[in-house]
Parts: C-alpha cells; sequence; structure tokens
C-alpha cells in the first residue's frame, strides 16, 4: 500500500495525542490507537518504513510506531 | 383519515397528573384534569360526533356538532373545548342536541357535493360519517350560492386540494402549524368567503407548504386527498412498518389494495414520529416498484461487457467461485464487504457474520464510515457508549437548544417539527452552522445566536465554549465530582482555561465574534435543561471524532446528561446508521462495540459461530481502496450501498472498483457501484422484507413485508446462500432467529425479541434485565465505562490540511435538502424531482458578484482534487468565502472534487472542507463527460443483457 496516505494518518493521530502532556501517555495512546483500529498491512508498511527511516512522521509518532510489535 | 380507523379521541391526552371524575351519560369517568370532554367520553366508548376535531391538534371548538349539556349549566358548551372537572354531569345525546347537531349537518351539506358515490373518499369520510350519525335524512335549503364550482389545485404531485368539498375546519391550517409548524396555510376572507389558502392565495407548489402531509392527514374530508386513492380507490388493509429514509425512523401503517402500496400514514401510536411524516416518507415510496428496478440476477466477467441474467443458483454459485478463487490467488484477506445503513439490522448481522466467520477475516464496514463513524469512537471513549443519551421526546423538556451542524428540518424534518413545537413554547435556540438553516428564523421560531463559523473551526469553536463555561465559573461541579473522571476533569479544565482557548483568541480562527460566543456559552450552561443536536456538521471534518469528544465534555461539565431535556443527540443521516453500527459492522467491532482481539468476546463468537475468528482489525472502506489499487483486496461483497457515488475522492474510488477482479452489488437499482460490478443480486426494498431498524434514538422498530420481493428473496436470504456456498453453513427460516442470535450475543440487546417488538411497538436499547422494556434515556445513574465514570478528554484544535489559497480562495461545504434523500437513487424516481431536480451551488453575492456569476449560471468548481460543473444559485444563506452543494445527483461530480482527508480517528472523510475556485464556464467538465460517456455505455450493456418480459 501507498506509504504516504499511512504516514499522513499516522501523523493526524499524533496530533490528536500531542496535546497530552505525559509524553509516554501520548505515546501510549498513538500505539493502542493503530494496534486496534488499522489492518495488520497498514501497521506493516508503517512500521517498515519508521525502521527504514520514518523522517516524515513526527517524533512522538515514531516512538509510538517504534514500539508496535510486528503482526 | 385512514382505513381500519386509529381510535380519535378528538382532543390531544392530558398530562396532568390530578385526576377528576366526572360522570357523563349515567357513566362514572376518571380523567387526567385538563383533559376534554370529548375525549373523556371517547375513553368509556361515547363518541360524540365532532369534525373540527381531532386528537393531533388541539381543540379550537368552531364546527358546534359535539356540543353538549353539563347539569346545572348554561348553553350548549363544546365538548372539545370544555374541560373535565369534579363532579360533572355531562348528557351528551337527547332530542335538543340532536337537532342542533342535525341542522349544523344540514348547513354543512346545503354547501357540499351529493357526489358520495363518486368521491375518493366514499367510506372514509367524517363528514358523511356524521352525516349518517346525526340522522340527516333531508336538506331544506336552495342556497342562491355555492363554493361547488370552486377550482381544484392540482399542482402537488402527490395531493390534491379540491375546495368545492372544504368545510372550513381548519384542520388543515391548524395542522400545518401546530404538528409541522410550517404555517403555509390559512384561512383567507371572511364569513361566505372564507376559504382556505396557502400562503398568499398562491397554489400549493408555489406556496411555502413542505408537503409533508399533515393537512392531508387531518382533513375529514376529500377536500385534500392523496392522488394514488383518487387513482387507485380505498385501500383495503394495513401493515405498521417503518419508514427507510431517515434516522428519525418514522413508523407508517402502509395502506394496500392487495400487494400494492396505495399510501404510507403516518401511525399514531409511533414512539418517534407521533403521526406526523415528512414529504419522503409519507409520499415518496413509488421508487419501490419503479421501471428502473432489477429483479433478475446478473453476471459478467468484465464491466466492459454485457450482462448477463442468469439463475440465482448460478448467480449465487459464481460469484462464491470468484471469491474463493481470488482468496487462493491473493490470500486470504484480500476479500470484504460493505453494509449499509439501509439494510436491516438482520441483514447487516448476517452479512458480518458472512465476512468474519466465513471469509475468515474482519474486512466489514459500513456506510456510516462516512457519516457518524466519530461519533460512535468519540461517545464511546467518553461516556462508555456509542450512542445518542436521549429519546426524540426528551426535546420537549429542553430549555435551551443547542445545535451543531445539523439542520433539522431538511435532514431530520419529523424531529425538526418536533423541535420547532419545543421552540414555540419557548425553549432558548443556539445555532452552531456556517450557513444559515431554516430554524435560525422560522415562524415564531428565532435563534437567540446564530455563531456563524468558518467551516472546519469546530473544535476552536467548542473549546472556547468550554472555557467561558470553565473560566465564569458556570460548571455542575456536583455532577462532575460524583459522575465523572475528576483527574481526567482537572486535566481538562487546566487545559480549556488555557487563554489560547479564549473567545477572544479563537475568534481570528472562527470568524465568531468572542461576546456573541460568550453570551451563547452562558445561555446554554444557566438556562436549565441543555440539549445538543448535531450532525455531519460536526463528524465529516479532520477532527470529527474531537469534536464529538468536545460536544460531551461540554455538557459533563455543565451536568447536562442523564436526564430528560438534555444530553448529546446525534442526528443520524440514515435510517439505520445506528443499528448498522450497533450490529458489528466495524472492522475492528464485534456486535456490541466490543473489540475483536477482546479474548472473552473473541471466544464467545468463535463458539457462538463454530468458527476461526480473526483477531485483527480488518480494513476500513477508504483502506481497502488503497490495498485494491496495490492489489492485495481485489473480491468485494457491497450490499445496498452505493460507494462510487457517495464516497470522497471519486476517481480514486472509481480506480479502485476498477482495480477489483470480482464487484458484487446487492441493491434494488443499477447504482453508480453497480456499473463497476461484475454481479449483481437485486434486492428488495424495504416493503418487501422483514426485520428491524435502529433509529437515531436507539429506537428498534418492526419492518415488515408489505409485498412479495420482486426477485424473489429477501435481502437476508441472498446473503444466506452465498454463505452456504461460500462453505459456511447457514439456516435461518426467518429474520426474527437472526435476532434471537443477536440477543444471546449482545449484552445490550439481551432483551430483545421480536415477540416484544411487536407487543411494545418498538424498544429502545439496551434492553435487559436491567432494563427489560429498554432504555429511553442512557447513563441516568452511571456511564457505560468500565469505570462508571464519564471521561474528559482533550480537545487540542489542529487546523485541516484543506487550506485556502490564492489558487483556491473559497471553501465548499455539502449538505442535503428536504425532498432528497442522500444518493438520491430512491428520491430520484419519484415525484420529488418536483422540488429539486439538480444540486445547485449556493454562492454569496459578494463572491458571485466578484466573479460575474449570476442564479443559474453554469460555474466550474476547481479543487486540488478534480473539477466539476453545476450551475448557481445566489444565496446569501451562505457566507462570503463558502459555497454550498447537495450531493443528490451522480451527474453533479460533488465527490469529484472533494478531498482524501480524513477523521484522525475513524477515517470519517472531511466533506464538508474543500477548497475550491469558482469560475463562470459554458460547458460541462470533462470529468463529467467522460463519466457520462461511461454511465451511457454501462446502461446499453444493461438494456443488452435484460429480458423484457
Amino acid at each position: 500500500m501507498k506509504i504516504e496516505p499511512l504516514i499522513k494518518m499516522a501523523n493526524d493521530i499524533g496530533n490528536f495525542f500531542n496535546s497530552e502532556t505525559d509524553k509516554e501517555i501520548a505515546a501510549e495512546g498513538i500505539r493502542k490507537h493503530i494496534l486496534r483500529s488499522w489492518d495488520p498491512r497498514m501497521r506493516r508498511e508503517i512500521i517498515a518504513y519508521c525502521q527504514q527511516d520514518g523522517a516524515a512522521l513526527s517524533d512522538l509518532v515514531r516512538t509510538a510506531v517504534s514500539r508496535l510489535e510486528q503482526a | 383519515m385512514s382505513i381500519n380507523k386509529e381510535k380519535d379521541f378528538g382532543t390531544p391526552a392530558s398530562t396532568n397528573e390530578k385526576m377528576v371524575t366526572l360522570e357523563i351519560d349515567g357513566f362514572q369517568v376518571t380523567a387526567p384534569a385538563g383533559t376534554s370532554v370529548m375525549r373523556a367520553a371517547a375513553s368509556i366508548g361515547i363518541e360524540i360526533p365532532k369534525l373540527c376535531a381531532t386528537d393531533s391538534i388541539e381543540p379550537f371548538g368552531s364546527c358546534r356538532l359535539c356540543v353538549v349539556q353539563i347539569e346545572g349549566g348554561r348553553g350548549m358548551p363544546a365538548s372539545c373545548t370544555t374541560p373535565v372537572a369534579d363532579g360533572l354531569k355531562i348528557t351528551t345525546q337527547n332530542k335538543k342536541l340532536a337537532d342542533v347537531r342535525r341542522g349544523i349537518m344540514e348547513l354543512y351539506i346545503s354547501d357540499h357535493p351529493l357526489d358520495c358515490l363518486t368521491c375518493s373518499a366514499n367510506g372514509d369520510c367524517e363528514l358523511q360519517d356524521m352525516a349518517g350519525a346525526v340522522g340527516l335524512r333531508e336538506v331544506r335549503y336552495n342556497p342562491i350560492e355555492t363554493h361547488l364550482n370552486a377550482a381544484k389545485d392540482e399542482s402537488n404531485p402527490y395531493f390534491s386540494f379540491d375546495p368545492s368539498k372544504c368545510i372550513v375546519c381548519s384542520r388543515c391550517v391548524r395542522a400545518c402549524e401546530e404538528t409541522q409548524g410550517t404555517f403555509a396555510l390559512t384561512i383567507d376572507g371572511r364569513g361566505f368567503d372564507s376559504k382556505v389558502s396557502p400562503s398568499q392565495n398562491q397554489d400549493f407548489m408555489d406556496s411555502e407548504c413542505v408537503s409533508c402531509g399533515a393537512c392531508v392527514q387531518a382533513c375529514p374530508t376529500a377536500t385534500l386527498m392523496e392522488k394514488s386513492v383518487i387513482d387507485n380507490g380505498l385501500p383495503e388493509h394495513a401493515i405498521v412498518t417503518t419508514c427507510a429514509y431517515c434516522g428519525v425512523g418514522c413508523s407508517f401503517r402502509a395502506e394496500m389494495k392487495g400487494e400494492q402500496v396505495i399510501r404510507m400514514v403516518p401511525n399514531k401510536d409511533g414512539k418517534a414520529n407521533h403521526g406526523h411524516s415528512c414529504v419522503k416518507g409519507r409520499f415518496a415510496f413509488g421508487y419501490a416498484t419503479h421501471k428502473d428496478r432489477i429483479t433478475k440476477p446478473m453476471i459478467r466477467a468484465s464491466i466492459k461487457d454485457a450482462w448477463q441474467e442468469v439463475s440465482w443458483e448460478e448467480a449465487i454459485s459464481h460469484a462464491a467461485s470468484e471469491l474463493k478463487r481470488i482468496q487462493t490467488k491473493y490470500g486470504k484477506d484480500s476479500i470484504g464487504g460493505i453494509t449499509s445503513s439501509r439494510c436491516t439490522n438482520e441483514e447487516v448481522y448476517i452479512m458480518q457474520k458472512l465476512i468474519r466467520a466465513g471469509f475468515g477475516n474482519n474486512n466489514v464496514d459500513t456506510c456510516a464510515r462516512v457519516c457518524h463513524s466519530p461519533t460512535g469512537y468519540g461517545l464511546k471513549q467518553t461516556f462508555g457508549e456509542s450512542s445518542g443519551t436521549q429519546d426524540f421526546d426528551s426535546v420537549m423538556k429542553a430549555d435551551v437548544i443547542l445545535i451543531i451542524g445539523a439542520n433539522p428540518t431538511d435532514g431530520h424534518p419529523v424531529f425538526g417539527s418536533q423541535m420547532k413545537k419545543r421552540l414555540r413554547q419557548g425553549a432558548k435556540l443556539i445555532v452552531v452552522d456556517p450557513r444559515e438553516i431554516d430554524l435560525i428564523k422560522a415562524p415564531h421560531v428565532k435563534a437567540s445566536h446564530h455563531l456563524k463559523l468558518r467551516p472546519s473551526t469546530n473544535v476552536a469553536l467548542i473549546n472556547a465554549l468550554g472555557h467561558v463555561i470553565v473560566t465564569e465559573n458556570l460548571l455542575d461541579e456536583a455532577f462532575v465530582n460524583e459522575r465523572c473522571d475528576v483527574a481526567s476533569f482537572a486535566k481538562w479544565k487546566t487545559f480549556i482555561a488555557q487563554e489560547h482557548n479564549s473567545p477572544e483568541a479563537s475568534e481570528s480562527i472562527t470568524g465568531v465574534p468572542a461576546a456573541e460566543l460568550r453570551a451563547a456559552a452562558r445561555l446554554y450552561a444557566t438556562a436549565g435543561n441543555g440539549a445538543i443536536y448535531y450532525g455531519l456538521g460536526v463528524t465529516e471534518h479532520s477532527q470529527g471524532s474531537t469534536m464529538v469528544i468536545g460536544i460531551a465534555n461540554l455538557a459533563m461539565a455543565t451536568g447536562n446528561l442523564g436526564h430528560d431535556g438534555a444530553g448529546v443527540n446525534p442526528l443520524r443521516g440514515q435510517n439505520n446508521v445506528q443499528g448498522s453500527c450497533d450490529m458489528g459492522s466495524f472492522p475492528h467491532e464485534f456486535p456490541g462495540y466490543r473489540h475483536v482481539s477482546d479474548p472473552e468476546t473473541h471466544q464467545l463468537f468463535e463458539k457462538a459461530w463454530n468458527a476461526e475468528l480473526n483477531a485483527e482489525p480488518g480494513l476500513r472502506i477508504p483502506n481497502m481502496f488503497d490495498a485494491a489499487l496495490d492489489k492485495s483486496f481485489m473480491g468485494l461483497y457491497c450490499e445496498g450501498e452505493d460507494i462510487a457515488q457517495s464516497d470522497p475522492d471519486i476517481k480514486h474510488v472509481h480506480a479502485a472498483l476498477r482495480a477489483m477482479e470480482c464487484v458484487i452489488v446487492q441493491d434494488i437499482f443499477l447504482n453508480e457501484t453497480a456499473k463497476f460490478a461484475h454481479v449483481f443480486f437485486p434486492g428488495s426494498s424495504f416493503l418487501e422484507k422483514n426485520g428491524t431498524f435502529t433509529n437515531a434514538e436507539r429506537r428498534i422498530s418492526p419492518v415488515r413485508k408489505v409485498m412479495s420481493p420482486l426477485a424473489g428473496y429477501q435481502d437476508w436470504e441472498v446473503t444466506q446462500m452465498l454463505s452456504n456456498a461460500m462453505g459456511y453453513p447457514m439456516n435461518y427460516s426467518h429474520p426474527s432467529e437472526i435476532m434471537d442470535e443477536i440477543a444471546q450475543l449482545t449484552p445490550s440487546f439481551a432483551g430483545v425479541s421480536y415477540e416484544k417488538i411487536d407487543r411494545l411497538g418498538s424498544v429502545q436499547w439496551p434492553c435487559n434485565d436491567e432494563a427489560p422494556e429498554g432504555t429511553p434515556i442512557m447513563h441516568t445513574e452511571h456511564f457505560l465505562r468500565d469505570n462508571g465514570k464519564g471521561l474528559f478528554m482533550l480537545t487540542e484544535f489542529v487546523p485541516t490540511a484543506e487550506r485556502v489559497t490564492g489558487k483556491y480562495p473559497l471553501i465548499l461545504t455539502t449538505g442535503r435538502i428536504l425532498s432528497q434523500y442522500n444518493v438520491g437513487a430512491q428520491t430520484r424516481r419519484t415525484e420529488n424531482v418536483a422540488w429539486h431536480s439538480e444540486d445547485r451551488l449556493e454562492i454569496h453575492p459578494h463572491d458571485a458578484e466578484d466573479r460575474g456569476v449570476n442564479t443559474g449560471d453554469w460555474v466550474g468548481i476547481k479543487s486540488r482534487a478534480g473539477e466539476t460543473v453545476l450551475r448557481a444559485l445566489v444565496s446569501d444563506r451562505v457566507q462570503p468565502g463558502v459555497v454550498y452543494t447537495t450531493f443528490h445527483f451522480p451527474e453533479s461530480g460533488a465527490n469529484v472534487i472533494t478531498t482524501d482527508n480524513s477523521d484522525w480517528a475513524t477515517n470519517c472523510p472531511e466533506y464538508k472542507v474543500t477548497a475550491v475556485q469558482i469560475t463562470k464556464v459554458s460547458q460541462t467538465s470533462e470529468w463529467q463527460q467522460e463519466y457520462s460517456a461511461f454511465s451511457e455505455k454501462q446502461l446499453d450493456l444493461l438494456e443488452q443483457g435484460i429480458s423484457h418480459d
């Protein structure tokens, strides 16, 4: 699947959780949201992207995605 | 009027708790104070003759046919306007009263056509009934002048107005005022010249009439009569069912002659509509037998081929074989399905069961993805349940009504009428909308505040409202401390009090003057019961879920939850949005909104369905399109949904559909999606099947088969056949068995059964041991989250990525209109096109002048996604910088220009915000020309394949 829409989706999720002052809670919120609502093939793509480069992901999202287990 | 006449008590019921006892014709009767003598008499079976009274409207006392005598009282008062009182002794029948009534009827009949035998209301006419009831045997008058030659008004496509038969009882006028709230009718003139007049002596079509049918329903003669009755004669039996249009879910009596629907009459006992209706539900049912209906299954190898009619067995077998082939070639997760809010609960349930258990994946989604998925997410997070909190009747206890991004009089007209009734009683109104909706200024209704915000700035606005409530200490701290998670509240309170959330700081974002916003916040927080109603103007944004959460925060902070007159109320677009979501249509949730990975739920369904189930979320609709273009999703079963018209960035959708190897469409028409399909299963309309719909207030109502399915099978039977062909056995013999299974597996439906629905008429979930007859108002004692506490969440405003620029300086937003419904597949095939035959672009006069555009000009609308052409309607209903259109006609291509931006939590598309430029043009867009050619080709391929027997 194209990575650009997935990057945008992930960053949009990150923008919601970004208002949380405790960044640990925020990163966990992002991780859980992606884990619970994304099809595994989408998760595989974003994890692979994050592992390769991940430059277009926000710092918070990168932290969250790096904690996602490979499906 | 209607056949199998529902009991008419003459005047509305009193809600007074004090009871009084009196005597009528020697019988003792006890009734609530405020009840009319007429109604009290009717309650013990004494029918006092009447003409101007009916129990849907307030008494008027004009016909005097209902006169009675009161022992010790003077004269002969009208029983409809005389309230009961302790100790009254009433006589309803004696010679004197009989003489008076006969005299009245003699006068009426002296100016009434004596054509009963050929009259369309023969056998269903209250005037005829009363002539019989009073024993009228002769008319002694020979009038010099009559109204017998008054001209008919046939302008309305659905009913005729024949003033020669009018008795000027004002029932139609009062129904238009009290029931509908439009005030389109009046009695013009005085004395003999008195006559019913639409608006300023106009005909019905040119007047303000909205064709709700309330006047027709109230008319006691053939003056206002359905043309379908005039053409076909009176119906002979009636079956109660539920409307298949909007999320109000009105109850109707389908009045039949054999298997032909003669008319749809709103059911007085319907708890969502109380005997009212709108132009769609009341009249626009003709699509069900439209010539475009497809009634035979069809297949083809490619969308370039002609369709081929085949037997059901061959179509089912072919579809299953194709789906299995694709799974073998591309993997188990390469197929899926889309359910629709137009399907019944039972259809949706077995569809998702087929996908989860039969396909072996969770690639099921529903059209709520593109409308109210943020409601499901936001309310689940904050309140613990993905639903609105109130019943519709709750609005009658509201002191202030806050409408955000909804247009009830167009989108949910019957509830809009109920809301107007409450507003006329004095409730205050705040409207948050970029556009002037009708409710802002309606007869005897005026909004206290119209917060005319810029599209896409909802969250900044709700935060500013919250800021005022927190910083001016308008909170209900007792409610918060008792009912909510106090730690989350403390965090939210700190966040919302920050200066950047103040009305003054957000004014430059929203465009709403700070002082007006502060006044609105104070009104909502302090006026008493505050009720929030919202629609797709909230959800269809990149921050749709955030806005729903913001609304929930506001209601919790002010204690406006858990009681009558308050609450958070999503107005659902389609008839079964709530139900299709309840039934497990989302790819990550089983029925009852339980996550597919939840071990207990997973085990429950594996055992009950005797299948190994996937514990990973499946693809959402937009993900399916992306996956199709990536060749990892190649087969789709789509029932009752028209994604090729309704979904955003339509060129992308069409490309995805073209990329799939097998698209199966189940619908009543060859809709836009079917033009990309390889298998077509002819569907059944709501009149042809049994099942249930769940409306916006969680009310589960019966859908009943009133005619045989034109294609031979009800939709649930087709899904069951496909499941069996796929190798996953299903053996339901009736939808009631499906509901029994739903009840067995879903705690909030545990007490639901067809027997109960039939007995109660309808039932609102949760319905279980705690609430055996259902739950009108939720969260009365505790919220449904695990700890029982409402959760506050932070709602930072994040501007949309869709920005206006010099190239795209205007914002396009979309909505709907009263006479048309959603993608228009149904209403475009009815006489409703008389009101709205094309989508138009509303543009403010300033923006129009800048571009040299006048009403009626063709204008090109260009966005970053595409371009289309519509005719312009110059209107100051929209603000400068904003343009607006409806999306009811496929050729309009409204979704050619909408973008792929979507809600961060649910991927609900951002339909409401598209940056565009408008230019005057002379021809349709390139896309429109191409699509028109494609569509014509597809219709030709259909024509080549179908038989005309």
